[in-house]
Formats: structure tokens, C-alpha cells, sequence
């Protein structure tokens, strides 16, 4: 029998009046890849967070190499043998690599850092483990999937039992993501235990020895990756089965809806993140946008919604020449829009379920009557969606806040297909939301399509573009560089494409 | 040529960049910390009138200037309660804290407006040295408190770049939460180092009745330096070396002033007057825009207050 590395017993944790965590129990033992799967808000990264220190149980214990003393705070982790990569990189921009490395745990000279050492270590780690980075290189010059290799080298390079790494593979490209699942399986053949938090089930079962599943804060099945697959893994997550396979009948596309000619579109930086677009959308067809995020998904998106700025080129729809319009302008002309960030730019969070229903419609005739709003008309309205649309609340005038990501997605979608759009920009429209709603989001997606809407889909996720779309765009550095049909795709094609790895 | 009046007007520089460097360096402190304290001129007035009473009652320089920066420390430490552990807006208590030390500068200072102070900071010559051209009045006869500045400065610069703390301190700074994660505690390295600015700013004061002009005068002691000190740090995008070159600078152009009258060229006062908040202005643009803060070289959690995010 190996060595029991961590165990906990009961751990629960609440939230003011929420419980985050219910008696928890789990146990790692030496060398093993354990994954913890759940859906958004299942309390996986609060059960982690507490292993590392971050949050203290409200009761049960920690057990960690046999001592069940309370785990202080991170440094306190740290000194135990845990490391953790966080979902949200915790780098500091501005600094080097080695500096990064060996913050809060600095060799020194006298008062003097020491960074020569520092820098031989971190060489001497990185070839150990083969995550190649350039020591000198400063954070912010850095592609995600090499600041994920300088986070787990930060981790690996004080000495570690047990490294935790929450949703590591989020922000990656498939060929960075099986890259990370080779080092994770040669760290844990010498010795070192993994937990690892993910809502793919395919690096689930290529990884992971024994699976926790976590559901409303509960663990509620165990089990050896040998012994499940798939469909027994998803049923188990939501409590029902799933269907995974999106159904849908083939595509009829009709006349072009949107164009996009040379569009050129500066981000935030005033950088060119769109560089010479073209592309086109047919109604009635899913044309799915695959690419790595930041190579200009959000911003091809925010201009053609009219949210941002346009450099050069045309965005048309039908005829109609909407470049450099307003949003207002754009959503009248028929574009319904699902933005990226649903906090930021999809609802209003004090504003009450009703009216972010109405957003987009508030001033027509059917909402208000001459500049009065009719609120027997909007709360009709939102009784309605609340209902087809399955958005569980506690009433229509709850905020749009209280509610949960699957949720308040759901009303962005139910409001931006209220209109009947001609074209609908889906933008991440699964991203933190639960499986059982994007089971639902995607049949409404494909439904809008089959009504003859023409659909621009953008997702991180390469099994949702290959589920839904009719045709695939691959974009990379700002622009197209391949186009495909969607049925028949080919999933490490495409991953090359993406990485760049094209013409 | 060394009673020349230019090179009187450069030597008498050094000592009206002294307090702007003193106060501007405590900020650049609490502010790589990531904490903004728009403070600055109420910690230099209540650490003015403190040490001038306490070198009235002493007649000790030291016990003077030291009682004067803890004066400022005081006030510093409302700061840091306020936005580092009740996460109230850096501008707003910043802005209050400069309001309140005025006015209770002005109400304590009240018996001694006009007054001289018997004691002051005198320079002391280094023998032969000082007697060289031009830079014997400049560099080797000058107060201790002009010395203990430029040290200061340079033991800053050492402390960011070249030990653990520093290293620390600017991980607090520009990523709280990655600071947090590996255990260095946030909310001490923003305590210490907004009480350290307190201090510096409280010396500084301190220094303009002990050193600069020995009296008391609510309307012209400090005159709106505590925020050429706070745009001093942004132009010298938080780098304390260059932060000592501006203070000289700016000691330069308010001497060059006096100068320029004495050769008969009459600047307009009000247009000298004017300047620290023309200065304000323009970094309070800067703040506005992110991105023109991070190409001045801002900490990049400046101004924000860290909530560990427990979800």
C-alpha cells in the first residue's frame, strides 16, 4: 500500500449563508493524478483553496503527510510540500521569470538577492522538467502556455509532494494541453502526487488515476478513470444523463448575412489584434470561429457589435454597410449579440430579471408606451422566458446578479434571441456555465439557425465548435487561415492550425 | 566666484530639493507598496507645526525633526486604516487626509504664526573641500538633513532592486493577489511602507521650519510642495535615483525664480504658484488612464485595494 499523502475528513466550508463545501472526504496517495470534476460553482476551487491555505474549513481536517494540524496560510502550504498553479496565472508582469520563481522564497548574498543562483536554479528546474523558459524573459512578453510552465516550475522549485493545479488546460492549445498531460504523468511516475480540477472529460480519462466528483459542494462518486468513460463521468457531474452529441440536421445556408472585408481592429494596447478579416455568414449556417483566445476573437466580435472601434475594411450586413455604427444602430439592423463577458457587457446585475430581459427592447412600442414603460408587457415577457428558457430563480424581479452563471446566461441568450436576429454572434456562450445549460444553449442555438438566423459562434472550446458549427474558421494572428467544413473536422488539424502551424 | 550669485542659487537648490526628495521619497514608498496617499501636504504641515513646537519647548533639532515625522506617521496611519483594512477609496481619504492636517496644522499653529524658531539646521563646511569652485558650496556645505537625503535615496534604490523585501514590496505592488499566493503578507508590506511614507513626509515638513526658513507659516511653509513631491514620483516613474535628480530640479526652478528677480527678469509669482497644482493636474490625468500609467512605469495594483478573492 502506498503512502497516503493528503487526506481529508468532513471538510465543509460556508459562505455566509451559503455552503461552499459539504463534508468532504478524499484521500491522494503517493504519485497518483486525482481529478476533481464538477460544474461551475460545484466547489472545486474552494475545497483546493483550503488544501493550499488560501481559506480556513469551517470544520473537519486536513491531513497532510500524517499531521493534521490547521494549514495557516499559503506560505505555511508551501513549507509542507504543496504547490498549487491557480487558474488565474499569479505572476507579476513586469518581472523576469527567475524573479518570479523565487518571489517570497529569495535566495540571498548578505542583504543582497542573490539572483545569479536564483537564475542557475531555475535553468537547472527547467531542464529537470523539461518546461523550456527563458529565465531573462520578462512575464508580460510571454504567451499564456509558457507563463502556465513558469507557474508550475514557481511550484516545482520549492520541494513539492503535491501540486494542485486548478483548470490548467483553460486557456491552452490542444498540442500545449497534451504537452502539460505528459509532464503531469513524468511528474507523478517520480513520486509526486497531482490534484487537478478540470470540466473535460477527455483530460480526465487520459491522465487521471481516480476521479472526485463534486456536485452543490458535495462529493458525490469516487472512481477509477479504468472503470468509467465519458457519458458515466457527465452523468455523474450533472445527475442525469447528458447528451453530449449535439443534434442537428444539415445546414441550409441561403443568402450571405454578414461580410467582413479586410477588417483591421486595434485592441486595447492599439495593437492590430484584427489583421485583414474576411469572412462571411450564410443564413442558416454555424460558422464556428476556432482559435487560440487573444488572436483576435474578441475584438473581430466587439467591432462588428459596433463596441469598438474600426481601423479599416467593411463590416456589411445584407446590403447594408453598418461599419463604425453604433451598437444601437447595429442591434436595430438585426444582430443579436452574446457577448464574451456576460458580467461585463451582457447584463445589468442590480436591474431586476425583468428588465435585463428587455434590455435591447425597452424603448419599442410593445415595452413602453410613448416613453412609458408598460410593465405588465415586460413582466409577461419575462414570465414567459423565465419559463421556456428553464431560468431558475427565484422570481422575475430578483436581480440578474443573485443569479448563477449558467443562469444568467441563459437570460442573455433568451433576450438576445428574443428579437429574432438575423444575425447571432454567440461569444463564448458556454463559458462558466454548467453542463446541463449548455445542453440547452446549444439546442437553442442550433433552433435559431433551423429559423434561418446566420450564427457566428466563437469558442475557446474546440468541442463545442466541432460540435455546432456547419463551416470552421480557424483564425490565428488576427486573421483567417483556414476554412473547413464543420462535419468531418479534423480536432489535431485544426489544434496545428490554431498554434499557427499553418501553410 | 563662490559668493557668485548663480552658484548661491545652486547650493541654496540643494536645500529647497531636500524636503520635495524627503516627502516625494515616502510616497514612492507607499505608493510601490500600492497604496496612493494624496495626503502628502497635510503629513508635511502637521509635521512642520509639531516640530516646530518641539524644537520651541526642546531647543533640540533631532528631538524636533524626529517628534515632527512620527507627527506624520500619525497621520499616515489613519490612511492605511481607512484603505488598507477598510478598503475606502485611496483618493478620497487621501484628498481628506490633506484637508484635515491643513486645517489642524492651522489651528495649532495659530500662537505661533510668524514666530522664529531659535534653532535651525545649520550648514556644515568640509574644511578644504568646500572652498572648491562652484561645487564647494554645492556638494561639501550643505545641512546633514541634505546628506541623509541623498543617502536615502540611494539606500531606497539598493532596497527595491537588490534585496528580498524590495523584491517583495513590488510583487505587492504590481500583483497583490501573486504576492498573496505566496505568502507574503499584503496588508503588513502596505501598512509599513504607507507609516514609512508618513514618516518621510513628516521629516520633510519637519525640515522646511528646522532647516529651510525657521518660522511657522500656514500659508507659505509648505506651499503646495507635498504635491510637487506627489508629481515628482510619476515623473520619475517610481525610480528613486531619478526622483532625487527631479527634486533637484524642481529645487533649481523655484530658486531660479529669486534669481532671475535679482537680475532684474520679473516672473510673474502666480505663474510659481500656480505650479503644484498644474503639476496635480497632470498626474491626476495620468492616474485616469491605465494605460498611460503603465507606460509611466505605475505599480499596476496602484490604487486598488486587495480583497483575497475567497471563491
Amino acid at each position: 500500500m502506498s503512502e497516503v499523502l493528503l487526506e481529508l475528513d468532513g471538510v465543509t466550508k460556508w459562505f455566509g449563508p451559503v455552503k461552499a463545501n459539504t463534508d468532504i472526504s478524499m484521500k491522494v496517495n503517493r504519485g497518483e493524478i486525482i481529478a476533481l470534476l464538477g460544474e461551475n460553482g460545484a466547489g472545486k476551487s474552494t475545497l483546493v483553496k483550503q488544501i493550499f491555505g488560501l481559506i480556513t474549513p469551517d470544520s473537519g481536517t486536513i491531513t497532510v503527510k500524517g499531521d493534521p494540524t490547521r494549514i495557516k496560510d499559503p506560505r505555511d502550504a508551501i513549507g509542507r510540500g504543496i504547490g498549487m498553479v491557480h487558474q488565474h496565472f499569479q505572476l507579476v508582469p513586469v518581472m523576469t521569470v527567475t524573479e518570479n520563481i523565487i518571489l517570497g522564497f529569495e535566495p540571498v548574498k548578505g542583504l543582497n538577492l542573490d539572483l545569479d543562483s536564483a537564475r542557475t536554479m531555475v535553468v537547472e528546474a527547467s531542464d529537470r522538467y523539461g518546461l523550456e523558459v527563458d529565465p531573462d524573459a520578462a512575464i508580460e512578453d510571454l504567451p499564456v502556455g509558457t507563463q502556465q510552465r513558469v507557474e508550475i516550475l514557481k511550484a516545482l522549485s520549492k520541494k513539492v509532494d503535491l501540486l494542485i493545479l486548478d483548470e490548467p488546460t483553460a486557456v491552452l492549445t490542444p498540442q500545449e494541453t497534451d504537452e502539460l498531460l505528459g509532464v503531469m504523468k513524468a511528474l507523478a511516475a517520480d513520486g509526486t502526487s497531482i490534484v487537478f480540477i478540470t470540466h473535460k472529460l477527455r483530460e480526465v480519462l487520459a491522465v487521471a488515476d481516480r476521479v472526485y466528483v463534486l456536485r452543490q459542494g458535495r462529493v458525490v462518486g469516487e472512481v477509477a478513470t479504468k472503470d468509467t468513460d465519458q457519458a458515466g463521468l457527465a452523468t455523474m457531474m450533472v445527475g442525469r444523463a447528458v447528451v453530449l452529441q449535439v443534434d442537428k440536421d444539415e445546414a441550409t445556408p441561403a443568402d450571405e448575412v454578414l461580410s467582413v472585408r479586410d477588417l483591421v481592429v486595434q485592441d486595447d494596447r492599439k495593437l492590430p489584434a484584427v489583421n485583414g478579416m474576411n469572412l462571411t455568414v450564410r443564413a442558416g449556417e454555424i460558422v464556428g470561429l476556432a482559435g487560440v483566445e487573444g488572436n483576435g476573437q474578441r475584438e473581430l466580435v466587439e467591432a462588428i457589435a459596433g463596441m469598438r472601434k474600426v481601423v479599416s475594411g467593411s463590416v456589411h450586413l445584407g446590403t447594408e454597410d453598418v461599419t463604425g455604427k453604433s451598437p444601437h444602430h447595429i442591434h436595430a439592423a438585426g444582430v443579436g449579440h452574446v457577448p464574451e463577458d456576460r458580467e461585463k457587457h451582457g447584463l445589468v446585475g442590480g436591474y431586476s430579471i425583468a428588465d435585463n430581459l428587455v434590455l435591447n427592447r425597452f424603448d419599442e412600442p410593445e415595452f413602453a408606451n410613448r416613453g412609458v414603460r408598460n410593465f405588465g408587457a415586460i413582466d409577461a415577457n419575462a414570465e414567459a422566458y423565465v419559463k421556456e428558457f428553464d431560468i431558475r430563480t427565484s422570481g422575475i424581479h430578483a436581480t440578474a446578479g443573485s443569479l448563477s452563471g449558467g443562469n444568467k446566461q441563459k437570460v442573455v441568450v433568451a433576450r438576445e434571441m428574443s428579437a429574432e436576429p438575423r444575425l447571432l454572434i454567440a461569444a463564448q456562450p458556454t463559458r462558466g456555465v454548467d453542463v446541463g445549460s449548455i445542453e440547452f444553449i446549444h439546442s437553442r442555438i442550433v433552433d435559431a439557425r433551423d429559423k434561418g438566423a446566420a450564427v457566428l459562434l466563437v469558442s475557446a472550446e474546440l468541442d463545442e465548435i466541432l460540435s455546432l458549427s456547419d463551416r470552421i474558421v480557424v483564425v490565428h494572428g488576427g486573421h483567417a487561415v483556414a476554412e473547413m467544413p464543420g462535419a468531418g473536422a479534423n480536432r489535431q488539424e485544426i489544434g496545428r492550425l490554431m498554434a499557427g502551424g499553418g501553410h | 566666484m563662490n559668493n557668485s550669485a548663480f552658484v548661491l542659487m545652486l547650493a541654496a537648490s540643494m536645500v529647497a530639493a531636500t524636503p520635495i526628495a524627503l516627502a516625494a521619497l515616502g510616497e514612492l514608498l507607499a505608493e510601490r507598496s500600492g497604496v496612493l496617499n494624496l495626503g502628502v501636504e497635510g503629513m508635511m504641515l502637521i509635521g512642520a507645526v509639531v516640530a516646530f513646537q518641539t524644537g520651541t519647548k526642546t531647543g533640540n533639532l533631532w528631538v524636533a525633526l524626529l517628534v515632527g515625522s512620527l507627527a506624520g506617521a500619525a497621520l499616515s496611519a489613519v490612511h492605511a486604516v481607512l484603505t488598507i483594512t477598510l478598503r475606502a477609496s485611496q483618493i478620497v481619504t487621501g484628498l481628506s487626509l490633506t484637508i484635515f492636517g491643513t486645517g489642524l496644522a492651522t489651528f495649532v499653529g495659530k500662537s505661533i504664526e510668524g514666530m522664529p524658531l531659535a534653532v535651525d539646521f545649520r550648514p556644515t563646511p568640509w574644511g578644504p573641500l568646500a572652498d572648491l569652485p562652484v561645487i564647494g558650496p554645492v556638494l561639501f556645505k550643505q545641512d546633514p538633513i541634505v546628506y541623509a537625503t541623498i543617502v536615502l535615496g540611494f539606500v531606497i534604490a539598493f532596497y527595491l532592486r537588490r534585496t528580498r523585501t524590495g523584491l517583495s514590496l513590488r510583487s505587492v505592488g504590481e500583483s497583490p493577489a501573486t504576492a498573496d499566493s505566496m505568502g507574503i503578507p499584503v496588508a503588513l508590506f502596505r501598512y509599513i511602507h504607507v507609516l514609512l511614507g508618513g514618516l518621510l513626509a513628516g521629516a520633510a515638513g519637519a525640515y522646511l521650519v528646522l532647516g529651510q526658513v525657521p518660522s511657522w507659516s500656514q500659508e507659505s511653509t509648505t506651499g503646495g510642495l507635498g504635491w510637487i513631491a506627489l508629481a515628482l514620483v510619476v515623473f520619475a516613474s517610481w525610480q528613486p535615483v531619478r526622483l532625487l535628480l527631479g527634486a533637484f530640479l524642481f529645487g533649481f526652478s523655484r530658486q531660479l525664480n529669486f534669481f532671475l528677480q535679482g537680475q532684474g527678469v520679473a516672473v510673474p509669482a502666480e505663474l510659481l504658484s500656480m505650479l503644484p497644482y498644474l503639476l496635480t493636474i497632470i498626474v491626476l490625468v495620468v492616474w485616469g488612464s491605465r494605460d498611460l500609467r503603465r507606460r509611466v512605469g505605475a505599480p499596476d495594483a496602484l490604487g486598488i485595494a486587495y480583497v483575497r478573492d475567497e471563491r
